[in-house]
């Protein structure tokens, strides 16, 4: 009968302590009543008070790599939970990662949910740092929608903060305002990155410096295939490779600001015709078509025919480093028939964030402190976005690969960097850039006739968004 | 003790037991489906995270509806459907008589029918994914046709209308002839076995036993299974899906009604997503209509138009 007695009082003395948790958590989300909920919640309330801090971080993500990038870099996180979903500061914050994958605009749909109930979800609960890629940046940093914080606001001042930043990455980061309103800790110069041993084989020479002459631009560019086909090998693997590299040079968004038409560049129709050509003279592997499936991946075998790939930095390390399985160091990189920017993952403050101190020592740390870009640098072989490390990275052989047989990509890297000049962006790039290469597709694989791919690409855009007009072609 | 109430009454629990039911019903289903009908008549989409409506906008969405390309792709579901479900009824047929046949003594039966089963418990999506891993340009199907020299260059499956169409197809055949065979399999043994012995001793053989006395005495049974099979159909989306990464390519000659509905939720645009719901409701309604008047007027005891009859007759 005892210890039955016992365990009740423990058990009410339980549910006590965790309610007595909760008043004090609602009381810091309601700051309104804070004086009537400080004299009952007690000591605890008034410990909060003075941080002014939230119990809780929660970061919007759309894989593992800002994780990754943070813990690395974050000097307050004590410890991270092995499934990688918590965090713990070392003042008792915890971080809570929310992971959702891009694919099929699951991470949107999550991140605009969470964000449309910012104003009414608890303190705990409020988005406080999400991630958002270069695609569809725009949609968030816009200053009518008001769901990033400026970083002006976070006490960041990007004109001497964030002053070794490249030009590119804060000018595609601003509100139309000119504000700033995200920031990135990578610059994404593309390279193209070439097979040493067709290299050798064909052109007698891998040395990265004789390959760049050969693939300066589009005219010697297109000798060098002739030349890779007539030894069999694919100069790139698909057209859908070569398609930044137009889209990047577009002269004006897909749709202006403010007007609901979307204006087809002409550098797009010319991708489509470049294509073609290149496909008919047999200059890319029939086998693969797009990208992120089984046969592209393929390509990047050792049992491929496949000379090079276009990629920035982060697509060596993510995308060719697990797919190659011949010898180490049989690549090497070199410059692009035309410098081009692919990607980029942008570090975004949400408006309403109750975790403001932290959320700006994140992002000073993660975009703006040179130590630990150059850590990320050597770590990870990212291209961090600070011009003066980038700088001395591309003299210094320390940062050399062993992936590209000892070369230092930064020496190919940095000239590219700048050199960018960012295509204007809209909210619609995204599904701009999906739907005409899927539109197109079809063209070039010989399935429809040229201008039914044009009508298919209306239609395609005219489901996805109903608010456009018109879509205009060039003459 | 006192005795509360002179009959005991137990209806309450049946009815305390369905309203978990009845109250999930309403709450996820009816009330959703009864908005679904409501936005339909609104222009309620997003641009971003702009919201654009609802703005009340009467029929437009059900004429836009009428001249987009909703036809072609109610086309392409028919024709992906057909593809899958011949050879399926043909050949769950053919399984059934056989397996049912006293005659035939097919040993190991139990363990056929739990085989041809299988695909059915495999997820769509699953078995889509791995067809497309299958069929691709550098896949295993192509190395072991390379490799036995029947053709020189990978075949592009899913490259083409007839590949892709003929994928999708296989694969719904697959999935679903287990299931339709153990259906039609109880059909045909809910025949009299008398019928079956005064055929032979009449002197029938096989072909015209099955096409005499099976196909008529099972048709009931198979004109379920088909109307089933149609709304089934109509909902087609996960294998095409998935095979073509949502493009329904190629020239969208693989998009089923369904991916249409889904490329209209990509913008959130309840409006139009509503009214093409709305659409199929009605179709598929129909058809169920089709099944209730088939499933209780040809049954030939105890059903309403026995019942009618026997009351007409008994009226003389």
């Amino acid at each position: 009968m005892k210890k039955k007695l016992l365990s009740v009082v423990l058990a009410s003395a339980m549910l006590t302590g965790t309610l007595a948790g909760c008043g004090s958590g609602g009381s810091s989300s309601a700051p309104a009543d804070n004086g009537g909920s400080a004299e009952a919640g007690g000591d605890a309330a008034g410990a909060e008070a003075q941080t002014d801090e939230g119990q809780v971080i929660n970061i919007y993500s759309f894989n593992d790599e800002l994780r990754n990038r943070i813990t690395a870099v974050y000097s307050e996180i004590e410890n991270t939970s092995d499934d990688g979903t918590e965090s713990t500061l070392k003042d008792g914050t915890v971080i809570h990662w929310i992971i959702n994958p891009n694919q099929d605009g699951v991470y949107q749909d999550k991140l605009d949910e969470a964000i449309g109930a910012q104003a009414s979800a608890s303190a705990d609960d409020k988005v406080d740092i999400f991630a958002a890629e270069l695609d569809y940046v725009v949609k968030y940093t816009d200053a009518d929608i008001n769901v990033a914080m400026p970083l002006e606001s976070l006490g960041i001042n990007p004109d001497t903060d964030l002053a070794d930043q490249f030009e590119f990455t804060k000018t595609v980061a601003c509100d139309q305002n000119g504000v700033q309103r995200a920031s990135t800790w990578q610059a994404c110069p593309g390279v193209l990155v070439y097979r040493r041993d067709i290299a050798k084989e064909v052109f007698g020479t891998d040395d990265p410096e004789e390959i760049g002459k050969k693939t300066k631009d589009w005219t010697v560019m297109k000798e060098t295939a002739e030349a890779l086909k007539a030894a069999g090998y694919y100069t790139f693997s698909s057209y859908a490779d070569t398609f930044r590299l137009y889209n990047n040079s577009m002269t004006d968004a897909w749709v202006a600001p403010g007007e609901t038409v979307i204006k087809v560049d002409q550098k797009i129709l010319d991708w489509v015709k470049d294509s073609k050509e290149w496909k008919d003279a047999g200059y890319f592997d029939p086998a693969v078509k797009g990208q992120w499936n089984s046969d592209w991946f393929a390509a990047m075998s050792s049992s491929a025919k496949v000379f090079a790939f276009l990629f920035p930095a982060w697509g060596i390390d993510t995308q060719m480093v697990p797919n190659w399985d011949g010898a180490e160091g049989s690549w090497a990189v070199t410059n692009a028939p035309l410098s081009y920017n692919w990607g980029g993952t942008f570090v975004l403050a949400a408006e309403g964030t109750d975790n403001p101190q932290h959320v700006k020592d994140i992002i000073l740390a993660l975009t703006a402190n040179a130590d630990n870009l150059t850590m990320i640098s050597k770590e990870y072989a990212d291209f961090t976005n600070a011009k003066s490390v980038m700088q001395a990275a591309a003299e210094d052989d320390s940062f050399a690969s062993d992936f590209l047989g000892g070369q230092n990509p930064y020496v190919y890297f940095t000239p590219g960097a700048d050199t960018i000049k960012m295509a204007p962006l809209s909210a619609y790039d995204q599904g701009c850039v999906e739907l005409v290469q899927n539109a197109f597709n079809d063209y070039l694989q010989e399935q429809v006739e040229y201008d039914k791919a044009k009508e298919n690409f209306e239609t395609a855009i005219r489901e996805r968004y109903p608010e456009i007009t018109e879509i205009q072609w060039p003459e | 003790m006192k005795q509360k109430s002179k009959k005991i009454d137990y209806s309450k629990w049946g009815y305390i037991f369905i309203f978990p039911f009845f109250a999930s019903f309403f709450i996820f289903s009816l009330i959703p489906l009864i908005d679904t009908i409501r936005y339909s008549f609104y222009e309620y989409y997003r641009s971003g995270l702009k919201e654009i409506g609802p703005n009340f906008i009467g029929m437009a969405n059900y004429a836009e509806l009428l001249t987009s390309d909703m036809l072609k792709y109610a086309g392409n579901t028919l024709i992906l459907w057909l593809i899958g479900f011949v050879p399926q009824i043909v050949i769950a047929l053919l399984l059934a008589s056989w397996f049912v046949d006293a005659r035939l003594k097919i040993r190991g039966q139990q363990f056929f029918k739990v085989v041809i089963y299988l695909p059915n418990l495999i997820m769509a999506s699953a078995f889509a994914m791995l067809f497309f891993t299958l069929f691709s340009n550098k896949g295993p199907i192509n190395s072991i046709l390379l490799s036995m020299g029947l053709t020189q260059n990978p075949i592009d499956f899913m490259g083409s209308v007839l590949g892709t169409r003929s994928l999708i197809g296989v694969m719904n055949f697959l999935m679903w002839f287990g299931n339709t065979t153990i259906m039609l399999m109880a059909a045909i043994m809910g025949i009299s076995p008398d019928i079956f012995e005064a055929s032979e001793i009449d002197g029938c053989n096989s072909i015209q036993r099955f096409f005499r006395i099976t196909l008529p005495l099972i048709r009931p049974i198979l004109a379920y299974t088909l109307i089933t099979s149609i709304i089934g159909g109509l909902q087609m989306f996960d294998v095409p899906q998935i095979l073509t990464n949502g493009q329904g390519s190629p020239d969208r000659t693989s998009t089923t009604l369904i991916m249409f509905l889904n490329n209209h939720l990509k913008s959130k645009n309840y409006g139009m997503a509503g009214a093409l719901s709305v659409y199929l409701f009605i179709v598929s309604g129909i058809l169920c209509f089709i099944v209730y008047r088939i499933t209780n007027d040809d049954d030939p005891d105890g059903s309403k138009a026995a019942a009618k009859k026997n009351k007409k007759m008994g009226r003389r």
